[in-house]
């Protein structure tokens, strides 16, 4: 069922129209931050508005469409934002990686790899990387002119220094095309990677804070790191509980109050696709080994109690 | 076995049904009306209209009744309806000097040149509970026509009939070189907040703008802040008016003014000490802060605020936060911040899987790091190092 007094994908044209122009900006320069004009969505700001416009702005009748949150294509917010495009647009959605043209994102890149046939929509909350180290606008704007990075490396240098290892897990900061530093957005480290010379265009929308930015295809995306302290990704312990996968990124899962958890694949599609395929994983929850547990060591809960 | 949850669609859709549970209440009472939300929750439409930023006083209160009235959520129904609305173009400068008034105070001229008007106010109430409002509860359904010929409206009492001008004491202010009379550059281009990023540092119609729409609460705290000495402020409410003003525009095709309608706003022009520089002698310095309808407190908030945000332009030194710009403006607005927070409710649980893989390895590393220090002769018995 199509809206009618909506027009094609919500936007006015002439915003849709301002929106490419912004990102047709955001690709000739890699990783620069464009401001737009962020319009008011009917979405929540924070909750997926500047993709949500990205995506209105150059989906088309022909696209197929692809909307994941966390990896999975059923979580409460993607299923509201292809409710959104199927009702505005009438374009067709699929949960197959494989089959979308356009992949609107939260959190994740997935598993399988991308084609130059695909673009993936990434919703960013908070585009500037060096928002943590310098929160006025006026300031990152220069420090991004002047490549002056300084302060980010100092950051995990200080990390190393202070707990053996570089404490981002996500949104860690990237390099794009030697040239601009840039957010990933808040994907795991361990989906950094995959933005390396992507076939696919990756473009990033973030509404509440009025800025696009994009990677091109084939474009360098480095992560930052040091010669002796070289950048790696998440390792787990265990396959995937459903399908046996020990490539994919997992989630855990709480199954009891032992401590038991249950490991299962974040990108659901690949997931569902290997168990076709006839993988088939161990199906039981396991206990952790690197867990320390909390007696043995005035942890910060115990010491909490204790005063 | 583990079965993946599913069924995010379905949640959703019974989501909506509890949702408009919720919404009508009692089916034993009544269904409000969105006219009767217009006329009896008037200061709560003016309210919406102002921050959602559309002067469509049905449209609010149907905001406010599909809000439930919860007011933020009918400000952000406001916007998201006004964002699909084409920009036909600006109109002229509100000449607030010709207005139909409702209200008129000064609190730094015991009688001022048109007089002085009270008009509705909660000011001198007393706050007492009015138990007979309870009390006509039992007869909500008999319509009561006497208060109405002292409810003015802008059909009833229009700006036109009135055709009364009352000079702005500002302007008398100025007249006498007291007040600085701060003019926009003519050949500066009009920003408009709807159409651009806010971009700092910004000049004083933008952040007029960014304040008109910005969170009553948030202004109010922070104008307040000024007040007790974060900055140094020391306003006077000038005057504070309230009526009807006319909207006119001077369409290109046409070559004339033309009158679209009349708004009713509230306008407050707060009055600041300056003690002058080596350009300029002493004089007083003015705060702006302009709502729709009865937004008294939004009006004075938003010019304390803005007065305290031309701290640059007047060369006075930075010391307080409600003089930062990009601190004020970037954090006024309540449906971006609205949203911000409350998204913290989506699923996170990808980002806390990688957090959660982080603090076990620092952990497990800690612990490994305190026993090779433990097996160490000499060394003390306790592990003295914690996790920062």
């Amino acid at each position: 069922m199509i809206e009618q007094h909506y027009n094609f994908a919500f936007l006015d044209e002439r915003t849709k129209k301002r929106i490419r122009r912004a990102l047709l900006k955001a690709v000739a320069v890699p990783g620069y931050q464009v401001p737009f004009g962020s319009r008011e969505m009917p979405f929540a700001y924070g909750w997926g508005t500047g993709g949500v416009q990205i995506t209105a702005s150059i989906i088309g009748q022909s696209d197929v469409l692809k909307v994941i949150d966390q990896g999975a294509d059923d979580t409460t917010n993607a299923v509201n934002i292809r409710r959104f495009f199927e009702r505005t647009t009438g374009v067709a959605s699929t949960e197959i990686t494989r089959e979308a043209t356009l992949i609107q994102t939260r959190h994740r890149i997935p598993e399988v790899a991308l084609t130059e046939a695909q673009i993936l929509v990434y919703q960013v909350p908070m585009p500037e990387p060096l928002a943590r180290l310098e929160p006025r606008r006026r300031e990152t704007i220069k420090m991004h002119a002047l490549s002056e990075y300084g302060l980010m490396h100092v950051r995990l240098y200080e990390d190393i220094a202070q707990l053996g290892a570089i404490s981002r897990a996500y949104d860690y900061p990237v390099l794009v095309n030697a040239r601009y530093l840039m957010s990933p957005s808040p994907i795991p480290k361990f989906d950094n990677p995959k933005m390396h010379m992507n076939p696919a265009l990756q473009l990033f929308g973030a509404g509440r804070e009025k800025r696009l930015y994009a990677v091109p295809p084939y474009t360098p995306v480095r992560s930052l790191d040091f010669e002796d302290h070289p950048f790696e990704v998440q390792k787990w312990e265990h396959a995937c509980a459903l399908c046996g996968a020990t490539e994919s990124y997992l989630d855990e899962m709480i199954v009891d109050d032992q401590g038991s958890r249950l490991f299962v694949c974040s990108d659901s599609n690949y997931c569902e696709d290997r168990r076709d395929g006839g993988h088939v994983g161990t199906q039981q929850a396991v206990s952790l080994r690197n867990v320390v547990p909390d007696q043995s060591e005035p942890g910060i809960s115990s010491a909490g109690g204790a005063a | 076995m583990y079965v993946a949850v599913k069924g995010g669609a379905a949640a959703i859709e019974s989501s909506w049904r509890l949702l408009e549970a919720q919404r009508r209440g009692s089916g034993s009472l009544a269904a409000l009306s969105v006219s009767q939300i217009r006329e009896q929750l008037s200061l709560a439409v003016d309210r919406v209209m102002s921050e959602g930023s559309l002067f469509d006083p049905e449209l609010a209160a149907l905001a406010i009744k599909q809000a439930s009235g919860d007011l933020l959520e009918a400000i952000f129904l406001l916007r998201a309806y006004r964002t699909t609305l084409p920009r036909l173009g600006y109109a002229l400068p509100l000449d607030t000097a010709r207005i139909a008034l409702l209200r008129r105070i000064s609190a730094a001229f015991k009688e001022v040149p048109g007089g002085q008007v009270l008009g509705a106010t909660y000011d001198y109430t007393q706050r007492l509970l009015d138990f007979a409002l309870l009390a006509e509860d039992s007869l909500a359904t008999q319509a009561t026509v006497s208060t109405a010929a002292a409810q003015p409206n802008a059909g009833q009492f229009g700006v036109s009939d009135a055709a009364s001008t009352v000079p702005r004491i500002n302007d008398l202010l100025a007249n006498e070189g007291l007040l600085e009379t701060p003019l926009p550059a003519d050949d500066a281009p009009r920003a408009d907040l709807t159409r651009e990023p806010l971009m700092f540092p910004a000049d004083r119609a933008l952040r007029l703008q960014s304040l008109a729409r910005a969170d009553e609460g948030w202004l109010l705290g922070m104008g307040y802040s000024t007040q007790r000495g974060y900055a140094n402020s020391h306003p006077f409410a000038g005057e504070i008016r309230r009526g009807f003003v006319s909207v006119e525009m001077l369409p290109d095709e046409l070559g004339f003014v033309i009158d679209i309608g009349d708004l009713e706003v509230t306008e407050c022009q707060m009055i600041n000490q300056f003690n002058g520089n080596r350009e300029l002698p002493p004089q007083f310095t003015q705060g702006y802060g302009l709502a729709f309808g009865g937004g008294e407190r939004k009006a004075m908030a938003m010019a304390l605020v803005d007065r305290a945000l031309r701290a640059d332009e007047l060369g006075e030194p930075h010391v307080a936060p409600a003089q930062d710009e990009e601190f004020v403006l970037s954090h006024g607005d309540n449906v971006e911040a609205s949203g911000f927070v409350q998204h913290l409710k989506l699923p996170h649980y990808v980002d806390f899987q990688a957090e959660l893989e982080l603090v076990r390895n620092l952990r497990a590393h800690h612990a490994e790091a305190a026993r090779s220090l433990a097996d160490k002769p000499g060394a003390p018995s306790q592990p003295t190092q914690e996790l920062a």
